[in-house]
């Protein structure tokens, strides 16, 4: 948690659909190597402001800031879309719920580390293959799997070889989306618990939208509970889910089952 | 005298169960208190008056109604009580431990694993850091087959003993103890005690909440009475 200058610094942002908003007035500073949880209920907005801070959705108002890689602070709705999507090849990553909607599932699990590498330049067949490998056991997928397409593996395989496709080029900033809800019990405390140590030992900084208070609690520094499009409550993640302020995030941490 | 490491001044802490129609529960009022380096403070009062809150505030992990919370570390004070989120994630790690009743186990992390990180994360060398953990684990009579295991399984008095080897290692100005011998037997409650002692000599500030009296009396230097300072039911915002 280190740098004299946030990663992202985002003001009075929104997204409208039409003249409904998706999420507003939401204000938030990221340093690097910390993680953000931004709980709710479907349909609070969270996923509309992953979507307005990662540039998926146009910002209908307020601002995001940006510091690049190479220390420039630049307003992320005036970047060119070239500009954009370099930052997406070199310094952003996205975990998606649903591992199809960031792999391809056809084409080899090799491939699928691979192809980020060759979008920033690499050539050489062996070292791409070599560095897929290495990822590949980093999340716990055996390395003899390597030729086969994920349409043949399991859900938790899936998600953790998306998060080495994402992952793999070392990028600044990983957003998630709920990228464990849809996995049995003991399959999600592997991949939270193989996030967790990722994101320490690469100093990521990440934004993961999740419902799950449980999954906010192990793996975040601070906590922003969404509700109607708008920030009921943030602070210190222990903070927020231990002495709750709004009537609302008391709902929500009285409605987690004891275990 | 020295500054104290820790002075808590005017500090009030009320809840508001917004699910029971918004019911305020007043629960401390003008709470003071100083703690230097070198020295143990029990808190004492009956069980809620507040001991636990008044920890939880000082770690950053209550909010707090009124007043102010000042930690002097390494690089000057922070008031706690309005720090924001970095600020008092930089002073856990740098100035205040907290060790809790219960361990909080992180799924697939081994024992060993678990003492060493606090050494780790502040820049300690991994072998160095197990090297440590391992001392300390001994100390507290761990045997070396379940230190690669993750204490989830382990007994509770296991694993309040893998938790306070993990809240002893790094060495910080401040220390908060809740209830750190409540499930140990009297082998290992000496073992605690003698660290405990340890760490005061060496001048690390101390507070903590020990029910046991016989324990209160051999580590604390003075009692903070919790219940001076509740706060009525009948308080007005």
């Amino acid at each position: 948690m280190n740098g004299a200058q946030p990663l992202l610094e985002v003001r009075g942002a929104g997204h409208a659909y039409g003249d409904r908003y998706g999420c507003r007035d939401v204000d938030l500073d990221l340093w690097p190597g910390e993680v953000l949880a931004v709980v709710g209920e479907s349909g609070s907005g969270k996923s509309t402001l992953l979507g307005a801070l990662s540039q998926r959705l146009s910002l209908t108002e307020g601002s995001v800031r940006y510091q690049t890689a190479d220390g420039r602070v630049v307003n992320l709705a005036e970047l060119s879309e070239a500009a954009v999507r370099r930052l997406w090849r070199t310094e952003w990553g996205f975990v998606h719920q649903n591992p199809a909607d960031g792999l391809r599932m056809h084409v080899s699990a090799g491939g699928n580390v691979g192809e980020p590498l060759m979008a920033i330049g690499w050539r050489h067949y062996g070292r791409i293959r070599a560095a897929a490998a290495e990822w590949l056991e980093r999340v716990e997928i055996p390395v003899d799997r390597i030729d086969d397409a994920p349409v043949t593996f399991s859900v938790g395989m899936r998600q953790r070889l998306q998060i080495a496709r994402n992952l793999v080029v070392s990028p600044r900033l990983v957003f998630m989306d709920e990228p464990t809800s849809g996995l049995d019990v003991s399959v999600q405390a592997r991949l939270l618990d193989l996030i967790r140590s990722l994101v320490t030992e690469l100093g990521l900084a990440v934004i993961i939208v999740t419902h799950d208070l449980g999954v906010a609690r192990l793996i975040s520094h601070r906590t922003l509970v969404m509700r109607d499009g708008g920030v009921i409550e943030s602070g210190l993640t222990d903070r927020v889910l231990d002495d709750p302020q709004a009537a609302y995030t008391q709902l929500l941490v009285s409605s987690i089952l004891q275990g | 005298m020295n500054q104290p490491i820790l002075a808590v001044r005017g500090v009030d802490k009320t809840f508001t169960m917004h699910l029971q129609g918004g019911q305020r529960l007043p629960v401390l009022h003008e709470l003071a208190f100083e703690v230097h380096a070198g020295e143990c403070v029990a808190l004492g009062g009956a069980s809620g008056a507040g001991k636990s809150s008044v920890l939880k505030m000082v770690y950053g992990n209550y909010a707090v109604n009124r007043g102010s919370i000042l930690l002097r570390g390494r690089d000057g004070a922070v008031d706690i009580a309005a720090a924001g989120p970095r600020q008092v994630l930089a002073a856990r790690r740098d100035t205040m431990g907290y060790v809790s009743q219960f361990l909080h186990c992180v799924p697939r992390v081994g024992a060993l694993q678990i003492v060493a990180e606090p050494l780790i994360e502040r820049g300690v060398p991994a072998a160095e850091a197990r090297e440590r953990a391992a001392k300390l684990l001994t100390r507290l009579a761990i045997p070396d087959r379940l230190w690669h295991l993750p204490p989830a399984t382990f007994s509770g008095g296991e694993q309040q003993r893998v938790n306070i080897a993990r809240g002893f290692i790094p060495g910080l100005p401040l220390l908060l103890l809740d209830e750190p011998t409540a499930s140990l037997d009297a082998r290992n409650r000496d073992v605690v005690l003698e660290l405990i002692r340890e760490k005061r000599a060496s001048g690390t500030a101390i507070l903590g909440i020990f029910h046991d009296v016989a324990v209160r009396g051999v580590v604390a230097d003075r009692v903070v009475d919790v219940e001076m300072f509740a706060a009525t039911a009948v308080a007005v915002a």
